[in-house]
């Protein structure tokens, strides 16, 4: 990363603060979606946002929560660009991120996992996927959790049950 | 729709409009499609995984259409010779399994595509590398599905085979050359066939023996020439915009 001055180091915290729309418990700093924050000159900033998906409709949302704070903090200018190289991945989120997350009641990616989905055998109905790292209850912290569906309410998770508490949760899907 | 402006492209190089527009177009006109389905899905899983995937695509379009122009302007003004989706994007949903082979043969497709654009660090390479990780889900989905109605009751079984027969045909134009998409079609063609014909086998279905390519096979979309359901499609999505121009909510 380049070396920030410290008006940039503060303009950064700032916007990074924001909660995410969708997932108010996690910030953009922790989400991992915010990459850079540049003063181009005495009042204008322009700050670099990258989606989570590429059809993620919340970067609208938090183009104009970042204008919105750091105008507030006197910036009279802002421009919030969207980049997409490098793309995000959810070894972006920073652990105190998934802890949140597991906190709020949504199972965590694991970490550095071979991107994508992960093949699953096809079980007499439902699928178990034994050979991966589980994913654990974030409810009761069972590692014993079935796939019910692959997209859940949004394209960034996948739902499961727990077959110990038997509660469903959402799990942040691996990308 | 509205959004700051978006950087694909690190690098300064042109971009290809054409190879923007098709690619564009196939993501745009099969997230329409797979829309049509919200409110009519078998069950509510699908419902929210149909949907989620028309998003995906339709994020994708957003980004390939900005690269050649304003976005709204050629999702919603373009008369219907002016799209270059592929036909087998276009095809109407029929029932679930139609729905789940076009999926099988299209994502099975994009992923490959996305998957060399991405390691060529064209103009494309930073979108094709983002969407290439939401395109695994779709193939995994469409997979899993193939394999639970091939493999499922007789009724499920004679419909995926129906469904796979049907759409064989707009295969072949999967991998006529684009102008500006610089990728290896004869080796993505052989990989797409060997991943394809796994899975239907694994599904206890056979792979289709008709023709997908030649007098009997379909595929005209990349030249603007589409099949009858389309403009009935376009008619749809583009109404409203064209009935109240510049309408916002």
């Amino acid at each position: 990363m380049v070396t920030l001055t410290p008006l940039e180091t503060e303009l950064f915290a700032l916007a990074g603060s924001v909660p995410d729309p969708e997932l108010p418990v996690l910030t953009l700093r922790e989400l991992g979606v915010l990459r850079a924050v540049h003063v181009r000159d005495a009042d204008s900033v322009e700050v670099e946002l990258t989606p989570t998906y590429t059809g993620c409709p919340a970067i609208e949302a938090m183009s104009q929560d970042i204008e919105r704070v750091l105008r507030d903090h006197g910036v009279r200018e802002v421009m919030v660009r969207t980049v997409l190289a490098p793309a995000w991945s959810t070894d972006d989120i920073t652990a105190e991120g998934r802890r949140k997350l597991r906190e709020f009641g949504i199972a965590p990616p694991r970490v550095a996992a071979a991107a994508g989905p992960v093949a699953v055998g096809l079980g007499p109905t439902r699928t178990r996927d034994a050979q991966a790292e589980a994913i654990l209850c974030p409810h009761c912290g069972s590692a014993d959790t079935e796939l019910l569906s692959r997209f859940s309410s949004t394209a960034c998770k996948a739902l499961r049950r727990c077959l110990d508490c038997r509660e469903p949760f959402d799990h942040f899907k691996e990308l | 729709m509205s959004t700051p402006e978006t950087t694909a492209a690190p690098t300064a190089s042109p971009i290809p409009r054409a190879a923007a527009i098709a690619l564009g177009d196939d993501a745009l006109v099969l997230s329409h499609r797979l829309g049509e389905w919200a409110g009519h899905a078998p069950v509510l899983e699908e419902e929210v995984a149909l949907a989620n995937i028309a998003l995906d695509l339709l994020g994708q379009a957003r980004v390939l259409l900005s690269l050649a122009g304003d976005e709204d302007e050629l999702a919603y003004l373009r008369e219907e010779r002016a799209f270059r989706n592929l036909q087998l994007v276009e095809q109407p949903n029929g029932d679930f399994a139609h729905t789940i082979v076009r999926q099988l043969y299209f994502s099975t497709y994009q992923h490959l595509l996305y998957a060399e654009l991405a390691a060529g660090g064209g103009p494309f390479a930073p979108l094709a590398a983002k969407a290439v990780k939401e395109v695994a889900y779709h193939r995994d989905h469409a997979e899993q599905w193939t394999l639970r109605l091939g493999d499922g009751t007789e009724e499920s079984h004679a419909r995926m085979l129906r469904a796979c027969e049907a759409l064989w045909r707009f295969t072949g134009e999967l991998f006529q050359p684009v102008e500006g998409v610089e990728v290896d079609g004869k080796r993505m063609e052989t990989a797409w066939l060997a991943s394809v014909g796994e899975i239907l086998r694994r599904a206890t279905l056979s792979v289709p023996e008709g023709p997908r390519s030649g007098a009997w096979a379909a595929g005209a979309g990349r030249q603007g020439l589409h099949t009858e359901s389309f403009g009935r499609m376009l008619a749809e999505m583009q109404h409203l915009h064209r009935s109240h121009p510049g309408a916002s909510w």
